[in-house]
């Protein structure tokens, strides 16, 4: 392992700028002659434009440009799109309703962009911007999905009757409904996956430039793929040809998910910026954010899960109607279909299964992935069920799991996902250890003395990961591949360079990828640096998003440090006069096993660049670049046990203690694991205590928009967690990893929910368990 | 927030006479409800005229039980004050959960008495307590200052110059923080003396901070938590919002009550 190679706990090499205030994010960036952008929102839930009056505007100080749909449609820019086609089960296609960067004849969530002002300050233009007046035809809204769906809803799209975007399904129809006929149990319920704003900490932003002198477009943006953006804006959003488009996501503070979608702001900085003939800088402030950062989750299910006489699952049934808000977002239709009914069978072997979904328009933010993006909803729906019919079958949790999990890999689950390694039980006896399962009921009797409900829940979570094949993807709808890509650039002294198409937004890149270099050859990390973020700078990748940078992003370095290390090695054999296959490179030397004859590894790159004296029909340099696409999904899994304690009087609970047992593979870097691991514990009590995105039912206002009303977790709020890990590595790439990313997100909300249910004795319950929520349902349940 | 023009007033005097001088002037002091309204552009003053260096405002005097507060205190400073922890810790305790240390080192209890949000926790002390709100013209009873959602009795150009009190025999705060803001979702502060028993709630209340006739009653016959065991409370005037109905206000407005009388009387 070394101090600093593969496992070791090592300092993040990044941390040094960000916590002393020099990170360069997009609103730290200037270029001369910038401007400053604000846009013209929509403060309806949906209404045609009637019209748009422009000339106050216009006239207001430090105003360059007021610029309009028309005008954006009118110069050939492009509609914005959903890359991943959905067909319903009648075979035909999603239905995509057109998306105008700026909104030409219609807005329909409030905050839809209908114009953007370009002036001297950030405070001339938004107060320009309160100046353009838009004539606004109001319409009926609907927020709701499942109101959506009704007869004599409010109409979204003319391309999606009745606002169905798609009606798709996976599985066994069946084979699902004759288990369930002939099932000695049912357990059925409705399940609701609470909307979620992602609330990354570094708002959106983007600094288009248009150079008129090259005829070239740069655009600083907060992405987390910058790769894509620049794909997708030149190919489908005709901003340019990708040759004069130059993309850059430089230090980006957090994403989720939420900043993988290519939005209308950058698309129109753009373009605004060849129009004025001036770069334009657009930053959202947090309420911007909160109403135009794509949502996450928000679904409505029904689930049956049946049994045999022995409590063994013979069939899973899935019915789930998404929201997808006012548009398809970029991502969107994987969501809820191949990230989640894929992950349906848990870590349970159920012969049988089936879901249908239903995505739906509302007037609200377009809805895509964020943190988990379809695991955490196919986990709480699992796990909810599973724990309620331990209830309702008077087994323990822990014993119906057991009885139900996979015990031998690959595994086939019925909804294509193919398992290649795990232990579930090791994870499940490491979590009920830590947590000391066996002594709780004594705890619960010394806190119902205090007058205190106390429960116990848990979560035995798996999701896919490492995304992913590109030919399965693309046989399933994907626009794209999702393979990544990497080039090992060693330099003429020595030092060596990662350029990656993966991304970091606070993964720690910088210092896990650094750990590859050092682990293979012994040098310092501190003489390894990692490049990436800059399309003129790193060859094209597909970003970092789907917990992949590991698993993908890390293969393809691997790939490329093979290739480099034989070249090496060939050099180094020739230098020393030895064989090729007697050469070992470790401690930053290249040297001939059972010998004392070596070279430092800068005099084997000074070799390669000098060319004075390589092998013969050698090329001189040491520079070897690959791309890497795996082969399966990575499949992290674990346990997770929560300990509540509800005050009757108030409803309000306090987490007691969190345990996780994770199964993540081989890990790079545990401290930066463990970070992982936190964070996502964190984002899961959130949605399951805290986080609600509210939208009025009546007038589609975004209600929650501030931290006023939309609560985040805080430190004080939860426990130190008790964190773990035991490895299978996963067969399918060279490092063995899975991936962690997301994990914590994905497993936590079930467990958090499980043991408040458990300890106030009613199912009824729904995320977020706020105090209010609690209180009530303690009350309904002893009135009965 | 819109371009503005500000002043430091260096008096009482002063700032009277900036106020007067602007269309549309705001008094701002620890700015933390102000500042928030201007950034969100709820609020655009043409002119802010700042307090916060005015030293007439500034101090506690202790004598005896008598307690004077100038207007320009922080919430940091009350939560500190050894002097007011010795004869009504309730207080400081009430200072130290408001907001957050940034929130705190900033606000003041001029500008939260001032302001009178309903959710505010000062309100229900110096209702509670029956204090005196001193004023650059003349001294306002509690009783009479509150007058509703960010009402009070406060003309255009009047300046809280101090918020005065004699500590109670005994008295204690709890509050159930809004999950989000962490403002009050309900606060109750009870205060005993022998005069007889004064309950404010805040956080509850349509028209902001109120007294509840029902819990003073009960408590005037049994200062103790247990007299307040079967009581109901009415939710009609109640505020009912996303983060907690009427009913639920209701019921916290008892458990507070009695946490409050909890520690009034540790």
């Amino acid at each position: 392992m070394g101090m600093e190679g593969i496992g070791a706990r090592v300092a993040r090499k990044e941390d040094r700028r960000f916590i002393t205030g020099t990170g360069r994010y997009v609103d730290d960036m200037v270029v001369p002659g910038m401007k400053h952008a604000a846009f013209v929102r929509s403060p309806h839930a949906h209404a045609e434009i009637k019209g748009i009056d422009v000339e106050q505007a216009r006239k207001m100080p430090g105003v360059i440009a007021v610029l309009t749909g028309r005008e954006i449609k009118a110069d050939g820019i492009g509609n914005l799109i959903c890359g991943w086609m959905i067909h319903s089960k009648d075979g035909s296609p999603m239905k995509m309703g057109a998306w105008s960067p700026l909104a030409v004849d219609r807005v329909r969530y409030v905050g839809d962009a209908v114009a953007i002002v370009v002036a001297e300050t950030k405070g001339q233009a938004r107060d320009a911007a309160e100046a353009v007046v838009v004539d606004y035809d109001e319409k009926d809204a609907v927020t709701d999905a499942v109101a959506a769906l009704q007869p004599g809803a409010p109409q979204l799209h003319p391309e999606a009757e009745g606002n169905l975007i798609f009606d798709w399904e996976i599985g066994d129809a069946k084979a699902t409904d004759e288990a369930i006929a002939k099932a000695a149990h049912v357990t059925r319920m409705k399940i609701v996956n609470n909307r979620l704003v992602p609330n990354a900490m570094e708002p959106r932003a983007a600094l288009g430039h248009y150079d008129k002198g090259e005829d070239h477009y740069t655009c600083w943006t907060t992405s987390q793929n910058p790769h894509v953006a620049r794909l997708v804006m030149s190919a489908f959003y005709n901003v340019a040809p990708e040759n004069k488009l130059r993309v850059i996501a430089p230090d980006v503070g957090g994403g989720f998910g939420s900043k993988i979608f290519i939005y209308p702001e950058e698309i129109v900085c753009l373009w605004a910026s060849k129009k004025t003939g001036v770069p334009v800088k657009w930053v959202a402030d947090r309420t911007e954010s909160f109403m135009t950062d794509a949502h996450g989750r928000d679904h409505h299910t029904e689930v049956e899960l049946a049994f045999d006489q022995n409590n063994r699952i013979t069939a899973l049934k899935v019915d789930t109607i998404a929201n997808f808000g006012a548009y398809m977002s970029l991502f969107s239709s994987s969501v809820p279909t191949y990230l989640y009914a894929t992950l349906l069978s848990g870590q349970y072997d159920i012969p049988a299964i089936h879901c249908n979904v239903r995505a739906v328009y509302t007037n609200t933010a377009p809805v895509d992935a964020y943190r988990g993006a379809g695991r955490p909803e196919a986990t709480f729906l699992i796990e909810r069920v599973v724990e309620t019919a331990a209830r309702e079958l008077g087994v323990s949790p822990a014993e119906l799991r057991r009885r139900n999990f996979i015990r031998e890999f690959p595994h086939q689950t019925p909804v294509i996902m193919n398992y290649d390694a795990g232990d579930y039980e090791a994870s499940l006896n490491a979590a009920m250890q830590a947590a000391d399962y066996e002594g709780f009921e004594q705890r619960r009797a010394e806190a119902k003395a205090r007058g205190k409900l106390r429960g116990i829940g848990m979560s035995c979570y798996i999701e896919a990961c490492g995304i992913a094949p590109s030919a399965a993807v693309g046989s399933l709808g994907a626009g794209v591949g999702l393979w990544e890509s990497a080039e090992v650039r060693v330099n003429a002294v020595g030092t060596i360079e990662i350029l990656t198409g993966s991304h970091s937004h606070g993964q720690g890149h910088e210092t896990t990828f650094s750990q590859l270099v050092a682990d293979r050859f012994g040098v310092p990390i501190e003489s390894v640096s990692v490049i990436h973020g800059d399309t003129d700078k790193v060859q094209m990748g597909m970003g970092t998003y789907g917990s992949r940078s590991g698993a993908v992003g890390m293969s393809a370095v691997v790939k490329a440090l093979d290739k480099v290390e034989a070249k090496a090695k060939k050099i180094a054999a020739h230098l020393l006069e030895a064989d090729e296959a007697d050469v070992v490179i470790e401690n930053g030397e290249a040297k001939i096993a059972g010998t004392d004859k070596s070279v430092p590894w800068f005099q084997v790159a000074l070799a390669a660049y000098t060319a004075h004296n390589l092998p013969a029909g050698m090329e001189p340099g040491l520079k070897e670049g690959a791309f890497y696409d795996p082969t399966n999904f990575t499949f992290p899994a674990g346990c997770y046990i929560c300990e509540v304690e509800v005050d009757p009087d108030t409803g309000q609970t306090e987490i007691i203690q969190f345990v996780a047992a994770d199964d993540f593979g081989n890990i790079i870097n545990p401290m930066i694991v463990e970070g992982q691991v936190h964070g996502g514990i964190t984002q899961g009590v959130g949605q399951a205590l805290m986080e609600t995105c509210h939208y009025d039912p009546e007038t589609g206002q975004l209600v929650t928009a501030s931290y006023m009303d939309y609560q985040m977790p805080r430190a004080g709020d939860l426990p130190s967690f008790k964190v773990s890990t035991s490895n299978t590595p996963c067969p399918g790439n060279p490092l063995g990893i899975k991936g962690c990313g997301e994990a914590g997100a994905i497993g936590s909300p079930p467990a958090v929910i499980n043991a408040i249910t458990d300890a106030i004795g009613t199912n009824d319950l729904t995320m977020p368990a706020t105090p209010q929520k609690v209180w009530k349902a303690l009350r309904a349940a002893t009135k009965h | 927030m819109y371009a503005l023009n500000y002043h430091r007033a260096s008096s009482l005097e002063d700032a009277v006479k900036l106020l007067g001088d602007s269309e549309d002037g705001k008094l701002v002091a620890g700015g933390q409800t102000l500042i928030p309204t201007m950034k969100a552009r709820l609020a655009a003053p043409s002119v802010l005229i700042d307090l916060r260096h005015i030293q007439e405002l500034k101090g506690i005097t202790v004598s005896g039980r008598e307690v004077t507060i100038g207007a320009g205190t922080t919430h940091a400073e009350v939560a500190a004050s050894k002097e007011i922890a010795q004869i009504c810790p309730a207080l400081c305790h009430l200072a130290s959960h408001i907001g957050d240390p940034h929130v705190r080192h900033m606000g003041t209890i001029g500008g939260s008495v001032a302001n009178n949000d309903p959710a505010a926790d000062y309100p229900a002390a110096i209702l509670a307590m029956n204090a005196t709100v001193v004023t650059n013209r003349r001294e306002i009873a509690a009783d009479d200052f509150f007058q509703g959602l960010f009402e009070t009795a406060l003309e255009d150009d009047e300046i809280i110059k101090a918020v005065r009190f004699t500590a109670p025999a005994k008295c204690g705060y709890e509050k159930f923080p809004n999950p989000a803001s962490r403002y009050a979702l309900t606060g109750v502060f009870v205060a005993a003396d022998a005069d007889g028993v004064r309950v404010a709630v805040t956080g509850a209340g349509e028209e902001g901070v109120f007294r509840s006739s029902e819990i003073e009653a009960a408590l005037s016959k049994n200062f103790d938590a247990a007299a307040l065991d079967g009581l109901s409370i009415p939710s009609d005037n109640l505020m009912s919002d996303i983060h907690a109905s009427a009913e639920y206000r209701a019921n916290l407005i008892l458990v507070m009550a009695k946490r409050a009388v909890a520690r009034a009387k540790s």
